[in-house]
């Protein structure tokens, strides 16, 4: 049994194409003989194109999708076997693009208590645990309030702590800031940032934003249903072209450093933070 | 076409506990063939603003002029004017319909009561402008990639010629490279026809890349106005109202205090790296 969070060998998923009569004409693959290993407590990001199968992927690791070739472990529980389908989804949880896709209830704290309820928690203990896990994502001032009073990055945290209420050890967010403002995918990153502190949380997030992976442990990057890259963020973002070619592109700070070193400055690569690009300026002065 | 709205505000439920302003006094203008983006928070009024330009929603007070008439004027052809400013809505391919993609952008352009032939004419020019490729003419639109959807819905838009182009947000939810590919076609776009473009947008990067002209809407109301340089200049009043500069404004910030002898103000790389490369050279 693999003791990694994540653990999926020659992963495959397939589905049928139909034509307009709903005749089979051919099978498609979204993922094609995937490895992958998410340690515990880790942070994972994983990146690629749209269309690419990284979504396919994440709905691998709550059992939405069961693989139609190879296996997918979640916690060394087979996302195959039927008899364990609710532990799977009890150990990693999700979180999607639109947060009013999300959110049910009238009320932040009801809607934060709907998952322990429907797992049968006690009543004092799903108080606790929506207050917890409000105060995790930075909303529990907000517990009264109704959801659509609230901003989008705000509604996206309490779709965070609604998750979060169902102490998962693992949390997969599928592109969670697309469509927020800056504020709002600040408030997000932040959020998830101390989720993983605090309560070493297994933390997977599928992103378009560059910005957002940098502080990750490993990086994945995926293109037509393949791993293509993986590395530590400096080592990714280190090859500006072929991330380019993977239509995935650095952040600006990482492209303005690529920029100066194509003009003849002697800068390190994979330069990712602000505060790095400056230093070094500084040194070469 | 010119565009000037006139001390435009909007309010919702006037007179009652609920009355809330999503406009207030807005007066600006814009000349035919600029290209604007537009930034502001959620909830600070930019999808108000824009849906006042092409008429959706009627101003609660002042006026919206196009080449200085009055829209709100009894007898004002509404119907030409939303024909002649088109509005691409935030995720528009949820709006594609018809069964191929050729008759998909025909729509418009046939609702404008044109033959079948100009129709098609104008359909195919569109499609040209944004850059997809003809093989999927035929195609379903509900098969393509997200990133070709998006230019099907806004040949849709193309395709009933506008002189004004209105985007909400048109690349969210695309990948790096969609980004880039759709934002420049419009750039392209905006430099063959001198349409004038309206974009809104969440990425600073994006919007210090491509426009000529920021306007920043907060709480309802007009805060800044100018290019982007003079615009990023008050980074600190942007965060302030949970926007920011583009990075690289960041970087020549963070250099020129630490004794770097350069102009703060490059909100684009290559702006970045000239004024860099002044300090290391000779």
């Amino acid at each position: 049994m693999p003791k990694e969070m994540i653990h999926a060998e020659k992963l495959i998923y397939e589905y049928d194409k139909r034509d307009e009569e709903g005749n089979i004409i051919g099978a498609e693959r979204a993922i094609d003989g995937v490895d992958i290993d998410v340690p515990q407590g880790s942070f994972v990001a994983i990146l690629g194109h749209n269309g690419s199968g990284k979504s396919t992927l994440a709905k691998h690791m709550n059992a939405i999708l069961v693989p139609t070739g190879g296996t997918m472990w979640v916690d060394g529980r087979d996302t195959k076997d039927p008899a364990e389908l609710w532990n799977v989804r009890q150990t990693a949880g999700m979180v999607f693009q639109n947060p009013d896709n999300q959110i049910i209830g009238t009320v932040v704290e009801e809607d934060v208590g709907f998952g322990p309820e429907n797992l049968g928690v006690p009543t004092d203990e799903i108080w606790q645990r929506v207050e917890e896990s409000l105060k995790a994502v930075g909303m529990l001032e907000r517990r009264k309030d109704s959801p659509n009073k609230l901003s989008g990055g705000q509604k996206q945290r309490v779709a965070i702590a609604g998750v979060l209420a169902m102490e998962p050890k693992c949390i997969v967010l599928d592109e969670p800031t697309a469509m927020l403002d800056p504020n709002g995918r600040k408030e997000v990153i932040r959020a998830v940032e101390e989720l993983r502190k605090k309560k070493h949380v297994t933390v997977i997030l599928i992103t378009h934003y560059m910005e957002e992976v940098i502080d990750a442990d490993q990086v994945f990057v995926m293109d037509d249903g393949h791993i293509v890259m993986h590395g530590t963020p400096r080592e990714i973002f280190s090859q500006v072209d072929e991330l380019k070619a993977y239509r995935m592109d650095v952040p600006q700070v990482t492209m303005l450093a690529e920029e100066l070193r194509n003009r003849g400055l002697d800068l390190p690569r994979g330069i990712l933070r602000r505060e790095e690009l400056v230093e070094a300026l500084c040194r070469l002065r | 076409m010119s565009i000037a709205l006139e001390h435009v505000s909007y309010v919702y439920s006037p007179g009652t506990a609920y009355e809330k302003h999503a406009l207030k006094d807005v007066s600006l203008e814009i000349p035919q063939g600029q290209f604007v983006g537009i930034i502001g928070h959620t909830g600070s009024g930019k999808s108000t603003l824009i849906q006042h330009l092409n008429g959706l929603m009627r101003a609660t007070e002042g006026k919206v002029l196009y080449d200085g008439q009055n829209i709100y004027e009894e007898g004002y052809n509404m119907r030409t004017l939303r024909s002649q400013v088109g509005l691409v809505f935030q995720y528009p391919e949820y709006q594609l319909f018809e069964v191929d993609v050729i008759s998909d952008v025909c729509f418009g352009p046939k609702n404008q009561g044109l033959s079948q032939e100009e129709c098609e004419k104008n359909a195919r020019e569109a499609l040209e402008l944004v850059g997809f490729p003809e093989k999927y003419y035929k195609q379903s639109p509900f098969e393509l990639s997200g990133g070709q959807k998006r230019r099907v819905a806004i040949a849709g838009v193309l395709a009933m010629k506008p002189k004004v182009l209105i985007l909400d947000e048109p690349t969210a939810g695309l990948d790096p490279k969609g980004r880039d590919e759709i934002l420049d076609q419009v750039e392209k776009l905006h430099k063959e026809t001198e349409m004038t473009v309206i974009l809104v947008s969440h990425s600073m990067e994006d919007i210090a890349r491509y426009v000529e002209r920021i306007i920043v809407m907060n709480h309802g109301e007009k805060m800044l106005d100018g290019t982007p340089m003079e615009v990023f200049r008050h980074y600190k009043d942007l965060e302030k109202v949970g926007l920011a500069a583009p990075q690289v404004t960041y970087v020549m910030h963070d250099l020129k205090e630490r004794g770097f002898d350069i102009s703060p103000d490059a909100t684009t790389i290559e702006e970045a790296a000239d004024e860099i490369m002044k300090c290391f050279r000779g």
